[in-house]
């Protein structure tokens, strides 16, 4: 026994350094996007540097430069607004179309329920060109709004469908339960199903949130005025100006613009990993 | 929550209304399509529609800013005298082919090694998906960096470990090795949730049929191809048509790395169709080409609706 304790433990080592390509495949990017975004000029455009260390000391240049110097702090504001709308929007209407989904039985819930399914694998840009007309006759191009409007277009899917799977997994009996004593059906919504299905409810705002803050396409297409572009599309189109490129600021940019996820991640990690798999296989 | 709770406030008897409105409001017939209005609203106005008007730009000559009349297929028919879209219509099978081969062969790999004993469970897991949530277009700035034609950190790796000459490629500036780049990030970005959800899969098997194929002295290679691989098929299946779909229609990664540049040898089919329909204002084009994703989607959905969600609906 001993020996297959020893082989168990070898085995766990082994496991280990085999794991170590894969997370220097997944991290590096990100090593490499902060560490130039903390040199000098100098530093980084000597091609005898070693790239992959910091030598003639770190800076914050780049970083005042981007906020101070460019319209980035407005591109943040711009998604964080249109991010937090969508997402709320996303999330209530989402729990609406899964409660009926879940427990309601009317004419058409299943072509519904087949429509929600196929909507959500529609990829962004089978639709982008006939939706920027749509939006145009709405009134809504170059507007915040074309993109608050727009983005449910995947996130309610998505919504719906994560938490469709969550509020299958609740019994029905406690509802049922309170509807004798008297509840009526959204107060059983409100009351019953979602304090249980919170993590659901965690999920779903959480990837909503993630999407559209990681939303490009619609972006880029639906609103041109540099002031009002959000922060990935802002960062993309902007900051690179010409031949010359501010690798050091594109950098920072692209650092600060993923902060608010990354700040999501690490609270929320084990959610996106349940919502992940949810998503998929539910 | 708010839209319900206008709801309750209109339903409520304080106007004068008794509990009959109520009682209207918690049948299933009344309850049911009120509460998914919302939802088809958006998927009508923004979807459905959109997509009927993807079907009428195709078959017409839509120009920006000018009226048009309806053209038949001609739209779909002289898209296969362009090089650039017949150069399209292969990187897109050559892109997702090998992207989606690299994330499943991967995928299983690392989904094995997270699934053994491991001291920073938590973290790993943590590390491996982070390139799924951090946004694709920035993140893909960073690989741009990393493939600069002067400063490129893989060649100079490359270089300092003996596997390259000196320069090393030219990663965006060459055919072959820029549609390599694109594939690495793809693969790159896409890892994760392959990795992650066959995971999910992988725990799901019980543990006695290993003990049990253990038993009847299979080895690992065996237990793995005999065990893990039959009941993991259902979890490949889905992860696979999900990922083909999505990779098929990818933006972010070729329009940020390389604008489907160089001679559009990287060019997908969102990319291209975003050019000749907003660049060059030729609408009807572009929208033909945006719904050459459209058989794949449909196979996809069927795929999914026959073979992996039999019971949904």
């Amino acid at each position: 026994m001993a020996g297959f304790g020893r082989r168990k433990f070898w085995w766990r080592i082994a496991s280990h350094l085999l794991l170590i390509p894969f997370l220097v495949f997944a991290l590096f990017p990100f090593y490499h996007m902060a560490l130039t975004s903390l040199k000098t000029d100098r530093e980084l455009y000597d091609r005898n540097a070693v790239p992959l260390l910091i030598r003639q000391g770190p800076t914050l240049e780049h970083y005042t430069k981007l906020l101070w110097e460019t319209a980035f702090l407005t591109w943040t504001k711009n998604s964080l607004l249109i991010t937090i709308l969508a997402t709320a929007l996303s999330v209530v209407v989402g729990t609406l179309a899964a409660y009926a989904l879940a427990r309601l039985r009317f004419f058409g819930v299943s072509s519904f329920g087949t429509g929600i399914f196929v909507t959500y694998l529609v990829p962004t840009s089978l639709l982008f060109l006939p939706l920027a007309q749509v939006v145009n006759w709405l009134g809504l191009a170059d507007s915040k709004w074309a993109l608050v409007v727009t983005y449910p277009t995947f996130l309610v899917p998505f919504c719906t469908w994560l938490l469709l799977g969550y509020f299958r997994t609740v019994p029905k009996e406690i509802e049922e339960c309170a509807m004798l004593d008297g509840c009526n059906r959204l107060q059983t919504l409100v009351r019953i199903l979602l304090p249980v299905a919170v993590p659901g409810v965690i999920c779903a705002a959480l990837f909503a949130f993630t999407l559209s803050w990681n939303e490009f396409l619609y972006a880029l297409v639906f609103v041109s005025p540099a002031e009002l572009k959000t922060m990935t599309v802002g960062v993309i189109s902007e900051l690179i100006r010409g031949d010359i490129y501010y690798w050091g600021g594109l950098m920072a940019g692209a650092c600060v613009g993923s902060l608010p996820i990354v700040i999501a991640y690490v609270f929320f990690l084990d959610y996106y990993v349940s919502g992940l798999t949810a998503g998929a296989v539910k | 929550m708010a839209v319900g709770g206008i709801r309750v406030a209109t339903a409520s008897p304080r106007a004068g209304l008794t509990g009959r409105v109520r009682e209207l409001f918690d049948r299933e017939g009344v309850l049911g399509p009120l509460f998914v209005t919302p939802a088809l609203i958006i998927l009508l106005l923004l979807v459905a529609y959109p997509f009927a008007m993807a079907l009428y730009f195709a078959l017409s000559n839509a120009f920006i800013g000018r009226p048009s009349h309806l053209v038949g297929l001609r739209n779909f028919i002289n898209l296969w005298d362009s090089d650039a879209f017949r150069q399209t219509f292969q990187n897109a099978f050559v892109f997702t082919g090998i992207a989606v081969a690299f994330k499943v062969v991967l995928g299983i790999s690392l989904a094995l090694l997270l699934n053994q004993q491991l001291w920073f469970k938590r973290m790993i897991r943590g590390a491996v998906l982070l390139p799924w949530v951090i946004p694709t277009a920035l993140s893909t700035l960073g690989w741009w960096w990393m493939f600069n034609s002067l400063y490129s950190v893989v060649n100079w790796t490359g270089i300092a470990l003996g596997i390259m000459d000196p320069p090393g490629p030219n990663w965006l500036g060459q055919k072959y090795y820029a549609m390599a780049a694109v594939v690495t990030v793809n693969v790159w970005r896409g890892l994760p949730f392959f990795a992650i959800t066959i995971l999910a899969g992988l725990v799901a098997i019980p543990k006695e049929l290993y003990e049990a194929a253990e038993a009847d002295g299979a080895g690992a290679v065996s237990r793995f191809w005999y065990v893990t691989l039959p009941l993991l098929k259902g979890v490949l299946a889905i992860v696979v048509l999900f990922s083909t779909i999505f990779t098929f229609s990818d933006f972010n990664i070729v329009y940020v790395l390389t604008h489907g540049g160089p001679i559009n040898s990287t060019h997908l089919f969102a990319t291209l169709a975003r050019q000749i329909g907003l660049e060059t204002g030729r609408i009807g084009e572009g929208a033909a080409i945006s719904l050459y994703l459209f058989p794949v989607l449909v196979l996809v959905v069927w795929a999914q609706l026959r073979f992996v969600r039999k019971q949904a609906y």
